[in-house]
């Protein structure tokens, strides 16, 4: 009798147990992230950039990166760490920054890189977004005559960065034009810039925003144009690790609540003001209705952080890429409701 | 070495199965790892297609052919930037060697202080100055260089007249002929020096051999050689380029130039402690006997000396080769920029190209230190 009773006492214990775990286990697994936990624990959030490309991720001299690539980052530091001053940036060059994702060096990459394909499928990287549509464009002098890519003639030669998407579609583009021309493929933009300027190359292409950027870091801006014609699609955007489908969402909901932000008209300034909306839509922005932080395992303030200590989408595009001069004009880069292609899932 | 000795062999049969282990953890650890992140590991994608071109190559190159291909024309830059350094470098390096040790104090002061100023510089930064202080300083095509109006110095590059062949092959069949007749020559001298003493004039005749070869084909064996003359063509307003012959792109104008010139310093002072490394009583026997200061140099001192020269050296020619990786740094199309740069972001294959690129640099190296132990077997003095 008494052992029966111990055995079932042993078995009650045993089962409890089980549930127990399972519980934690079970309850846990679906919000857990690992790289969540790494960016809690280590107190910042390791955000990959460029090497400075003004208006998308640059540092000025005492060090202090801006841009709407590192607001991207920004916004990720808001909404899990509470503070959008509470990242760590990595300059990496296109040679370097798919592999110091996948390696773990950094958790986010946010340097003007083109959502491509092989890229999404093949390396184990993941697109989580689009923050800037761009397309690829030529640089060339204003004297030299050249007006479009038309007037292009066989034995030009183009100044690229390499390794980059751009490369690929300089040859396209020159190939089914039935134009030769010469390559010459730099790792460092600042290196191409020098040598589109000392004349080494006849045109210099990349992104569009690139070219409007890197021109006001040469001798004579004044002295070259950007070419009316746009041959290729560069939808540019943050990049994450395949595998952690929470940290995916939490850096792709950052971005999706700025650019949805603006089109309810919250700003940083009127956010917290508008907490007691009639918008349904305007609350959950702010946080006072729903419960959607949870669905990460933040908090429910996480996109109000956002939208006041980064701004929404309008907001970023104006302090660094339209008032700076690189692209006062948004084209696509605008709400779906202005004439833009920026339509973002609803947050709710 | 007794292999059977237990106290040996153990040791050893320890070493060799912990390297094993630890290479295959790392191997296990990388495959894991990479598992999880979802990055697959092949060679397969060297067939796919690389879908970019190349500013420079030696072969057929276009972007529709494979990453193997890609990589060819990558290595073909690096062996013929790393084949043009060598040369150069030894040949300045023995002049400027040579050049120290002379009696002249303006020569010798000169010499050293070439070897001082670019021995001392990091090789990147003398590469830096080549290539956009000097070079870029050159002129727009419009304004070139003129060199006997065949030749045109400019920043777009070195235009030299393109060599066009017809039946090319007979030419270098000929050429291979004469350098076979030249070694029979030198049999045939050495063999009667030794056995009568008489002298026979190799280097006139070996001379005579390699020009006159050549010339018969010209006449009787239908190879011809045109010139194509690089021209200058308006392409717009205010651009201009050369049509017609070959361009020497600066990059590579610069890493040759820079490459050779930092390791000639190093050849220099190698060169200078193989000769100071011949017993001076050499040179004093052999000035006894009455031979000339460039005599007793070519017969006595110079035989000797290589022995000390040529290991050395044969690290300097690795190094030349190891260093012309620095061309990512300039867009010299070599094997690093190519392969371990173009084709690694587009493929995202980091682990599988930079195994190759280890793997070519080895084996070049191997080659070349293979060659110059040869080499230095062959002109080393039999001890008896």
């Amino acid at each position: 009798m008494i052992k029966s009773l111990k055995n079932m006492i042993l078995i009650g214990i045993a089962s409890l147990a089980l549930v127990a775990c399972s519980q934690q286990g079970g309850g846990g697994n679906s919000k857990k992230s690992k790289t969540l936990e790494n960016t809690k624990k280590a107190g910042f959030v390791k955000c990959g950039v460029s090497q400075g490309l003004p208006g998308f991720s640059n540092a000025d001299a005492s060090g202090n990166w801006t841009g709407i690539d590192v607001d991207v980052c920004r916004a990720v530091a808001a909404a899990v760490l509470g503070d959008a001053d509470k990242v760590k940036y990595t300059p990496l060059s296109a040679k370097e920054r798919f592999t110091a994702l996948t390696s773990g060096e950094i958790d986010i990459l946010s340097r003007n890189t083109t959502w491509t394909l092989s890229r999404d499928a093949d390396i184990g990287l993941t697109f989580v977004g689009v923050n800037f549509y761009d397309g690829q464009g030529f640089m060339v002098r204003k004297n030299s005559g050249i007006d479009s890519v038309k007037d292009f003639k066989s034995g030009i030669s183009a100044c690229t960065n390499t390794g980059t998407t751009t490369e690929l579609n300089m040859r396209d583009f020159f190939n089914s034009n039935n134009i030769s021309y010469e390559p010459i493929a730099f790792e460092k933009a600042d290196e191409v810039v020098q040598a589109y300027d000392a004349g080494r190359c006849d045109t210099y292409t990349t992104d569009k925003s690139g070219l409007a950027a890197q021109r006001t870091k040469m001798s004579n801006p004044d002295e070259h144009k950007v070419l009316p014609e746009t041959i290729s699609k560069e939808p540019l955007g943050p990049v994450v690790r395949q595998g952690d489908s929470v940290w995916e969402d939490i850096v792709r909901w950052s971005l999706n609540v700025m650019i949805e932000a603006e089109e309810y008209g919250v700003d940083s300034s009127n956010a917290s003001s508008l907490k007691d909306s009639e918008n349904p839509q305007i609350k959950r922005l702010v946080g006072t209705e729903g419960e959607l932080g949870a669905a990460f395992g933040l908090d429910n303030e996480w996109s109000l952080r956002i939208i006041e200590q980064v701004g929404n989408y309008g907001e970023i595009y104006e302090k660094h890429i339209a008032s700076t001069g690189i692209m006062p004009d948004r084209g696509p880069n605008e709400l779906w409701t202005k004439g833009g292609i920026l339509y973002v899932a609803p947050a709710r | 070495m007794n292999l059977k000795n237990p106290k040996i062999l153990i040791p050893q049969i320890i070493t060799v199965i912990s390297l094993i282990s630890v290479i295959a953890y790392f191997a296990f650890n990388a495959q894991v790892n990479m598992g999880n992140r979802g990055i697959s590991f092949g060679y397969g994608f060297l067939s796919q297609e690389a879908s970019f071109d190349i500013g420079f190559s030696l072969i057929d190159y276009d972007g529709s052919m494979s990453y193997a291909r890609a990589f060819l024309v990558g290595l073909l830059n690096t062996l013929l930037v790393s084949v043009i350094g060598i040369f150069f470098a030894t040949l300045i390096g023995v002049t400027v060697g040579i050049g120290r040790l002379s009696s002249n104090y303006l020569i010798a002061k000169t010499a050293e202080i070439y070897v001082e100023i670019f021995r001392n510089i990091p090789l990147l930064l003398q590469l830096f100055f080549w290539y956009y202080a000097a070079l870029r300083a050159l002129p727009l095509p419009e304004n070139a260089i003129n060199i006997f109006d065949v030749s045109y110095l400019t920043v777009k590059g070195w235009y030299v007249p393109k060599f066009i062949w017809t039946n090319f092959s007979v030419f270098l069949i000929s050429i291979l002929a004469s350098i076979i007749a030249i070694i029979f020559v030198v049999k045939y001298a050495k063999k009667k020096r030794e056995e009568i003493g008489q002298h026979v004039p190799t280097f006139s005749i070996s001379f005579g051999i390699l020009i006159l070869f050549p010339l018969i084909t010209f006449l009787v064996g239908g190879v011809t050689l045109n010139f194509q003359i690089p021209v200058l063509s308006q392409m717009t307003t205010t651009v201009f380029n050369f049509k017609g012959g070959v361009s020497i792109i600066p990059e590579l104008i610069s890493l040759a130039i820079a490459l050779s010139m930092y390791t000639a310093t190093f050849i220099a002072e190698n060169v200078r402690a193989g000769i100071l490394g011949v017993t001076k009583g050499q040179k004093e026997a052999a000035a006894s006997i009455g031979l000339t200061k460039s005599q007793i140099l070519k017969l006595v001192v110079m035989p000797q000396a290589l022995r000390i020269i040529i290991p050395p050296t044969t690290n300097q020619y690795l190094n030349l080769t190891k260093n012309s990786s620095l061309a990512a740094a300039i867009a010299y199309p070599d094997i690093v920029l190519v392969f371990a740069g173009t084709a690694l972001m587009q493929t995202g294959r980091a682990v599988e190209i930079i195994s190759i690129t280890m793997g070519t640099y080895l084996l070049i190296s191997l080659s070349i230190s293979m060659f110059m132990n040869w080499y230095n077997k062959s002109v080393a003095i039999k001890e008896k």
